[in-house]
């Protein structure tokens, strides 16, 4: 099957490489699927998460994770993923997220508010 | 113990305490650059990968941006000087206002007015000791900045350049800062940020019918490039902050080798010193016994 080679990268480190078969990102102007051999793409991502449906030798599975707005791009094969933050979901910390999530409601901070609830939306799975 | 040894000896002791303290802060400096290496190291994929976008927009549209074209008449220029919050880093500092310095006045026989920008403690002491104006400065990061920096210290930054240049905007944006090439060699340079100056394609390249990939823009070319250039400041930014923070500890290490050094030596030649004075004042002593027991037994022989 073909795939796709995917880097996910924030400002200060690489998040997760690998191959990929599926990637689906929220754009600003709504969802969008990549799949190997997409037309060349540059798009501004929206805060929310991403799934990545990983082949090859990361074994088939799927990866979940936050980004907090950014850019995907896509050409030859290869498939960038920028955020300023990027969190897998198994780096979430949900009690942590869910903490932040009533503090950020009861202060009325809708910035911290929309980051925890993305950390949540990505551990979850609930998109 | 005689009054020149005891000079000696407080001199000794107290170049020893210094040379305790620049070989601690000398060590403390070496695992310092390792960390910072390891934080540019660990930003160059999204940074190598920004530019790639940013290549891809500029080369795969057509789109006109604000912060792309260059300006017919530019007539203002912001440049960004980034140096450390603290000394005792050799002539690190020095050099990166040296290099400033320089490019302000190229920029200013160009014709150009300029605004300054400063990171760092020392290169805002610099500009205020002689009076010039600073249009913004930020300190007590240098050390080891983290993406939120940069972006506090792009913020104001891009705003000018969006201006227009009637209500203050600045038509160009340079960076001065020290890059990092290996633990012996820093520079101190500068480079223009805005507008980019991407490697065009060759149009003999393109002639021959290679085919530039037709970039796919969502929602649009403009709101693309709105969004990535910013961004694009922001980590070269960044990138430069990290490396100014590398040269810096660098710098740091090596002044401070060079201070345990000398150090080395004065205590070599001190003690030296030390030791002909007390051997000085022992033959002295041995003298005074000698001529005292023969004045003695002058003495008795003439008494006989």
């Amino acid at each position: 099957m073909a795939e796709l080679h995917v880097e996910l990268v924030a400002a200060d480190r690489q998040v997760w490489s690998g191959e990929a078969s599926l990637v689906v990102a929220r754009t600003s102007s709504g969802d969008i699927g990549v799949m190997p051999g997409h037309q060349p793409l540059l798009g501004v991502l929206q805060s929310g998460p991403v799934t990545i449906r990983t082949t090859g030798e990361s074994g088939d599975g799927t990866v979940v994770a936050a980004v907090h707005g950014g850019f995907i791009s896509f050409a030859d094969n290869k498939l960038s993923l920028l955020a300023e933050i990027a969190e897998l979901s198994d780096e979430i910390d949900v009690q942590r997220a869910e903490r932040a999530l009533e503090r950020a409601k009861s202060e009325a901070d809708a910035a911290a508010e929309r980051r925890a609830d993305v950390r949540l939306r990505a551990v979850t799975g609930v998109h | 113990m005689g009054a020149k040894l005891r000079v000696y000896k407080r001199r000794i002791r107290s170049v020893t305490a210094t040379k305790k303290i620049t070989k601690a802060m000398e060590m403390i400096a070496a695992s310092r650059i390792v960390k910072a290496q390891r934080k540019v190291a660990a930003s160059t994929p999204y940074a190598s990968e920004l530019t790639r976008a940013v290549t891809a927009v500029a080369t795969g549209s057509n789109t006109q941006h604000a912060l792309t074209t260059e300006v017919d008449n530019p007539t203002r220029a912001a440049v960004l000087l980034i140096t450390s919050d603290r000394g005792l880093a050799g002539g690190y500092s020095s050099n990166a206002i040296k290099a400033g310095e320089q490019l302000t006045e190229r920029l200013k026989a160009e014709g150009k007015e300029v605004d300054t920008y400063i990171v760092g403690r020392k290169g805002v002491s610099y500009y205020t000791f002689r009076e010039r104006k600073v249009a913004d400065s930020w300190t007590g990061f240098t050390d080891s900045p983290t993406y939120a920096d940069a972006k506090a210290v792009a913020g104001p930054l891009i705003d000018a350049v969006q201006k227009d240049t009637a209500e203050g905007g600045v038509d160009e944006l340079h960076i001065v800062f020290t890059e990092f090439v290996s633990m012996m060699t820093q520079n101190a340079i500068d480079g223009r940020l805005l507008p980019l100056s991407l490697d065009k394609p060759d149009a003999e390249e393109t002639a021959k019918g290679e085919i530039l990939p037709l970039f796919d823009f969502e929602p649009s070319a403009e709101d693309v490039l709105d969004a990535l250039l910013p961004r694009y400041v922001e980590s070269r930014i960044y990138n430069a902050l990290l490396q100014a923070a590398a040269s810096k500890h660098a710098a740091t290490r090596r002044a401070m080798k060079s201070a345990t050094d000398n150090a080395e030596e004065l205590i070599k030649s001190l003690s030296r010193l030390a030791n002909a004075a007390r051997q000085a004042e022992i033959t002295q002593e041995i003298s005074e016994i000698v001529g005292g027991a023969s004045a003695l037994a002058d003495a008795t022989a003439g008494s006989d």
